[in-house]
């Protein structure tokens, strides 16, 4: 009995989460440009995607910037926590509370602080402006991925390197930052995933004439919304779900390989 | 691994120099703006609007949307949470990874399909219809919003009460029953405390973006509620008030930093358990 | 003839302010099983670490084979390093690690591979190639730590603590193994350890630490049946120690009774103190005019029986292997041979030295 209602709570949350994402799905294979009304199937927009240039040029826009941000944020966070690693607790703990502020604070706020920073130093919003803006709200994400681990790391590691003839700079390259390796890519894919997701943050730092993929969609709202962008974010989607169930699997392969041997 | 100290500080160096320019003289900024006026002067106007009607009753409406969304997301995800621990590691992981997987899904897009499923004549009262139910009427209402920001923020909430739960040692649980605590004595008395940081940190994190959302009330409130978030907003990119804007945003960070200081309260009394 | 290979010299280390080693003199031998063994905080991992490069003194100089090495970094030296937990590298497998050395060192392909399975077979892990570190048991992870050292053919090992992380069996055997290892490969060991047994069991010398300072060097006999002072007999083995007075040479005073012993040289009259092994203290039946008391506990050790007896205002500590009980009378009796007199700590700064 007790089981069932478990079973139903989860159930009744998975529909909560799940509906929408079927109602887009469904829309994306809708024949109506109207949501709301079932027309009929077609795989009309998935075609017409390719041809959108307006929407093409958003994602465009979108990975570019979710890839260097990503990058020059996992960069900064590394030399960031390297030094962080070697202070005291107390100059720690401050400085990452300085660190993690974009991260507590509302993006509102973040958004229209940095807006203003901007254009008050002389800057036009534009590509440039998104590019800064989603570094800084990605440098607190790499900052929480990489720290728990640098902190973890073994000093003896680095000291066995150096023992068994590495210079500084190869005991660096050879061992600190392959054990660094896991988190390194957790904290550059979840950057790359608040990026591509951001809206609001965009939405005051863009300026005019250039999109994402999610100031476009608001742009969008108040027109309608190209068929288009559902098909888009249904292929998004499905490729995040492929992607992550094949990593899943792949980890729980090597989990069984290991207690096998 | 970075033995002197010199070199210590030129690691910190980039960081130092980014967080002066891109976290203090943004908030700067902010407090310029929202603590002058048009003219250039000193002024607590833009503070002050909100003795006004219109202004207080945003403020007051946010406030209470989201600690509603807030309080739902935290007794949601409670037994959510639990059920999935229970499970095996593997298949509670899996089970885990479904309840994050909709946060790729585009937030306005999603949010936009709460539109089709709750408007008048949408997919919600059609299956009502179909079984012979009333309609209900959610569609720009104070209901609608929290619907959609429990659904925007679920996962914010769900994530730390996960990790903070599947920390929590089995034996734990399983000494506390030996001593005699019955099931709800032990949630209460050893689970709950133990849980406590991750449940403030969902906290906070479901309480400042849903205080401060503005595009969830503006598609599923319509125009007929208006949040303390739409205010600033249209401030910022139609009514151009930028002064009034910050003197708005300078409140919202009160709200902010009181939250602040709450997790670091419970992330340093955290620590002093461990000890 | 011993040759001098490593020589610390007045070496000093404080960490934020805090003295680890205070003028520290230390000479270890080629070819020599020498033993850093104190309680924690003593100071043997620094030295450890000043021998091997990852730490230079604050004073001092650290010579190799009579070369000042004080400033040559980790990577030039010619020593290496067995750590503490290993610290093996976890994104490479077994021999990975174990080429880590050679290839930075350039060894070609073949040297290398011949050189793991030499390694490999050294420490019994024959066929373990290209396992996962994360794998391996914490006996194997050992074996790994001490080939990834060995196959740079040091001229010294440098061992912090290998065995803390081992069950005692498997220490025990790791111990022969070690011994068997170091006969095999013919260079220094310097071994890192607060376990005295171990201590003892293998090494050629002893080295005595406490606070930062040398309390003792010499073979585990010396430093068990003639410890120099205080700390050093309380710190290695069960131990009696009491206040004597030396009467003369040849006799001291305990409790009021003079106690026949065979160490001169301490002066007339003068306040020492007395070590005596519980397993040297025979128990007799009450006699007049020798040193009585009361059985007030006893406690079953498998090999014998730990008998407390209070005489006056001391307990005395006795093994025996016959079974007393408590409320028996016994009275105290010692061969000469096995009182050991030492030196009171005569200023501040020894008996600081000799506060645990």
């Amino acid at each position: 009995m007790m089981r069932l209602w478990k079973k139903a709570y989860v159930a009744l949350i998975f529909l909560f989460l799940y509906a929408p994402i079927g109602v887009l799905i469904a829309q994306s294979f809708n024949a109506s440009r109207y949501r709301g009304h079932w027309t009929g199937f077609t795989l009309q927009w998935y075609g017409e995607l390719f041809q959108n240039e307006g929407i093409l040029e958003a994602l465009q826009n979108t990975i570019t910037i979710g890839l260097s941000s990503a990058a020059v944020a996992t960069l900064l966070g590394l030399v960031t926590c390297l030094a962080l690693r070697g202070m005291g607790r107390r100059r720690r703990s401050v400085l990452m509370g300085v660190a993690n502020i974009p991260l507590l604070n509302a993006d509102i706020v973040t958004g229209i602080s940095l807006m203003l920073l901007f254009l008050g130093l002389g800057l036009r919003l534009g590509y440039g402006t998104i590019l800064m803006a989603h570094i800084v709200f990605n440098l607190p994400y790499v900052i929480l991925c990489l720290m728990p681990q640098m902190l973890s790391l073994d000093r003896n590691c680095y000291d066995a390197a150096r023992d068994l003839g590495a210079t500084p700079l190869m005991a660096f390259r050879r061992v600190v930052l392959p054990e660094l390796r896991p988190s390194l890519l957790a904290g550059f894919m979840l950057a790359f995933t608040m990026s591509a997701d951001d809206f609001i943050i965009t939405h005051f730092t863009k300026g005019a004439g250039i999109d994402t993929l999610p100031t476009e969609i608001y742009a969008e709202l108040k027109l309608g919304i190209h068929p288009e962008m559902y098909a888009l974010s249904t292929l998004v989607f499905v490729f995040v779900l492929v992607f992550a169930f094949l990593l899943f699997w792949n980890r729980k392969r090597m989990q069984i390989g290991q207690s096998a041997r | 691994m970075i033995k002197s100290a010199a070199m210590r500080h030129l690691f910190a160096l980039p960081f130092l120099l980014w967080a002066a320019l891109f976290i203090f003289v943004p908030l700067v900024f902010v407090g310029w703006y929202g603590l002058t006026g048009g003219d250039g002067q000193w002024s607590l106007a833009n503070v002050g609007v909100l003795l006004q009607w219109e202004y207080a009753r945003a403020l007051e409406l946010s406030i209470l949307l989201a600690l509603v969304s807030t309080l739902v997301c935290l007794l949601v995800s409670y037994p959510l949470c639990l059920i999935l621990t229970e499970r095996q590691r593997s298949h509670g992981a899996l089970i885990f990874l479904l309840f994050i997987l909709p946060m790729w899904m585009n937030s306005l897009l999603s949010t936009m399909a709460w539109q089709t499923i709750l408007e008048k004549n949408g997919i919600l009262n059609q299956f009502l219809r179909l079984l012979s139910l009333p309609d209900v009427t959610l569609i720009n209402t104070p209901a609608a919003i929290v619907i959609g920001m429990i659904y925007n923020f679920l996962p914010y909430m769900v994530l730390p009460l996960y990790v903070s739960l599947s920390k929590i040692n089995k034996n734990v649980i399983f000494a506390a029953r030996d001593l005699g605590a019955s099931s709800w004595q032990t949630f209460t008395r050893v689970i709950l405390p133990l849980s406590l940081p991750g449940a403030i940190s969902g906290i906070t994190m479901v309480f400042i973006p849903s205080l401060t959302t503005f595009f969830i009330s503006g598609l599923l409130g319509g125009n007929k509620v208006l949040l303390i978030g739409n205010i600033v907003e249209q401030e910022f990119t139609m009514a151009y008030d930028w002064h009034l804007g910050s003197g708005l945003s300078l409140v919202l960070m009160i709200f902010i930093i009181i939250n602040m200081m709450l997790t670091a309260y419970f992330d340093r009394s955290e620590g002093q358990v461990k000890k | 003839m011993k040759k001098e290979l490593i020589h610390l010299q007045g070496v000093s280390k404080s960490f934020d302010g805090h003295l680890v080693l205070d003028g520290l003199d230390l000479t270890i031998y080629e070819n020599e099983f020498v033993t850093l063994l104190g309680p924690s905080g003593c100071g043997k991992t620094t030295t450890l670490r000043l021998i091997a490069g990852f730490e230079e003194p604050d004073t001092g100089v650290v010579l190799f084979d009579g070369q000042d090495i004080t400033h040559v970094p980790p990577n030039r030296r010619q020593v290496n390093t067995v750590f503490q937990n290993y610290a093996l590298f976890s994104h490479m497998d077994v021999s990975g690690n174990i080429a880590f050395g050679p290839k930075i060192h350039g060894k070609s392909r073949d040297y290398i591979k011949d050189k793991i399975r030499y390694a490999l077979k050294l420490v019994n892990l024959d066929g373990y190639e290209h396992a996962n570190i994360v794998d391996l048991s914490g006996g194997q992870q050992q074996r790994v730590a001490i080939a990834r050292a060995i196959v740079n053919e040091p001229r010294v090992l440098l061992l912090d603590e290998p065995l803390s992380a081992l069950d005692r069996k498997l220490r025990r055997s790791m111990q022969l193994e070690l011994m068997k290892i170091k006969k095999e490969l013919g260079i220094t060991f310097v071994f890192v350890t607060h376990d005295q047994e171990e201590a003892l069991s293998m090494s050629d010398t002893v080295v005595v630490m406490n606070q930062g300072y040398v309390q003792q060097i010499g073979t585990p006999e010396s430093v068990y049946n003639e410890p120099e002072n205080a700390f050093v007999a309380d710190f290695i083995g069960d131990s009696n120690i009491v206040d004597g007075l030396m009467v003369h040479d040849k006799l001291v005073r305990i409790q009021g009774l003079d106690f026949d012993c065979v160490d001169v040289g301490f002066g007339n009259n003068r306040p020492v103190d007395v070590q005596i092994r519980p397993e040297d203290i025979e128990l007799h039946k009450v006699r007049e005019g020798a040193l009585n008391g009361t059985v007030t506990k006893v406690i079953f050790e498998g090999m014998n029986y730990n008998i407390t007896v209070r005489a006056g205002k001391i307990e005395w500590l006795v093994k025996s292997t016959r079974v007393y009980h408590t409320g028996d009378a016994v009275s105290l009796w010692v061969d000469p041979f096995n009182i050991q007199i030492m030196n009171k700590p005569e200023s501040e700064d020894e008996r600081a030295m000799e506060n645990d």
